[in-house]
């Protein structure tokens, strides 16, 4: 878990929306096998922290490397490194018109070249994995919004991610659905996978993150292990957001 | 004197022309529409600009002009064609260009997260586009795209002006023959009736059979 490893590097990213300067020069590494936690007061530039890695929001200075490669720029080196990079949303975003097995074996297909019945098997593998081995042939609506989430993982997982990227993926949830989602994403951090997560459940964060990386006003303040940020943030502004958010 | 029974034949060879019409430039409407709404969407500034130019041109020029600048333009550049299939082009390209707006309206209507899902997948442009967006856009494509295709049919009429075959047309032949004119037209507008409501039907149809299948 060392960060001689780096599998995602960000290096003085900057990104505007309009006059607003949302991220502020970035500098962050994640490690192969590492499991970051991006948390902080909304509009702090988290989710668009999480949505560059992919370039869902393209930068407008900086660098970011995956695997020792530059994100390239739209086109098909774009889509062959998005293939290998989950991303998982708060609004699940399945696929509608699809059923849940066509959610997963669609891109396999059409991205991956492997035949329907290969993977079909790998669909039908990670439902299982995920607890809806039953579900394969509904449609996303007929889903809980917890099913739909856990669906939505097992399609990224579908195309053999090297990082995992969670934009916020139990803030659109019940609350008696957050935890059989967090649930799957602390299996899927257990086995090693990287991953990169937005969120505001602070006891995923204490209980599965390697790191916490505390934001505000598009700058990062604080990046450190969970215990030592938890128990004694040392910015002002991260005292002030935990006291908001455990105190009730 | 019957109009119709008389001069079966005439009419027949009129609304067939006009069906023939109107299916060559709906099916090149269609085609070239939906590809100048990928176009507009598209996330490469020069196709963009395709389209726009494509639909800013057509949509407001007038369809009897489109006609003159085909019939007469496309010669002068040696292209020489029978009139049905210049009547076909300037049809179906000015055509597509309210497709088009209407399928970029539908793909719209399709909540961004499903475009970007796709995307992140590592799905380029073409798939996204045919596979996730236009699929879920359908349906609300469909009732302005049926009411394009019905205006179609109706534009057809133009044709008639520059000698192709078509329904409107044959009312120069029985009104020479002395027929009476307001029952001609009377006819002719049934026969247009026929096409245009056979068009609604069909459009009604899909709309059900995509409501069902969602």
């Amino acid at each position: 878990m060392t960060s001689e490893d780096p599998l995602v590097v960000l290096s003085g990213v900057n990104k505007h929306f309009g006059s607003l300067h949302v991220l502020r020069d970035i500098d962050l590494t994640v490690a192969r096998n590492e499991v970051v936690v991006l948390i902080g007061p909304s509009g702090s530039g988290k989710s668009t922290l999480c949505r560059t890695i992919n370039r869902l929001e393209p930068i407008d200075s900086g660098t970011i490397t995956i695997d020792g490669r530059p994100l390239p720029a739209e086109g098909r080196g774009l889509a062959r490194l998005r293939s290998e990079v989950g991303m998982v949303f708060q609004s699940f975003n399945l696929f509608a018109h699809k059923t849940v097995l066509e959610n997963l074996t669609l891109a396999q297909i059409k991205v991956r070249k492997r035949s329907k019945a290969e993977a079909e098997k790998k669909a039908r593998e990670l439902l299982a994995r995920v607890g809806l081995a039953d579900q394969a042939p509904k449609y996303p609506a007929q889903l809980s919004g917890g099913q739909q989430q856990r669906v939505a993982i097992a399609r990224s997982l579908a195309m053999d991610p090297k990082v995992m990227l969670f934009d916020e993926p139990t803030s659109a949830l019940d609350p008696e659905m957050i935890n059989e989602v967090l649930e799957v994403m602390r299996t899927l951090a257990v086995e090693g996978m990287t991953m990169v997560v937005v969120t505001h459940e602070m006891g995923f964060a204490r209980s599965a993150a390697n790191r916490v990386v505390f934001m505000a006003d598009g700058q990062i303040l604080e990046s450190r292990t969970p215990e030592e940020f938890f128990d004694h943030p040392e910015t002002d502004r991260a005292k002030d957001f935990l006291s908001k958010i455990l105190k009730h | 004197m019957n109009v119709l029974l008389d001069n079966f034949a005439l009419f027949r060879e009129g609304f067939v022309g006009t069906v023939e019409l109107t299916l060559a430039a709906g099916l090149i409407a269609m085609v070239v529409g939906v590809l100048m709404a990928g176009c507009r969407v598209s996330p490469v500034r020069p196709m963009r600009l395709i389209g726009g130019v494509w639909v800013t041109v057509l949509r407001n020029t007038p369809l009897t002009l489109l006609f003159f600048a085909v019939v007469l333009g496309l010669p002068r550049f040696g292209v020489v064609l029978p009139f049905f299939t210049l009547a076909v082009l300037a049809l179906g390209c000015y055509t597509s260009a309210f497709i088009c707006e209407a399928v970029r309206a539908g793909i719209n209507t399709v909540p961004v997260g499903q475009g970007e899902a796709a995307r992140s997948l590592g799905m380029n442009f073409g798939q996204t586009l045919s596979l996730i967006v236009l699929p879920q856009a359908m349906r609300a494509v469909i009732p302005p795209v049926g009411s394009t295709l019905i205006a179609l049919a109706k534009n057809t009429a133009i044709a008639g002006s520059f000698s192709v075959v078509e329904l409107l047309g044959t009312y120069r032949t029985l009104n020479e023959l002395g027929y009476d004119i307001v029952v001609t037209f009377m006819w002719i507008a049934i026969g247009y009736l026929i096409i245009t409501l056979t068009i609604s039907a069909v459009f009604r149809l899909l709309e059900r059979h995509l409501e069902v299948t969602r």
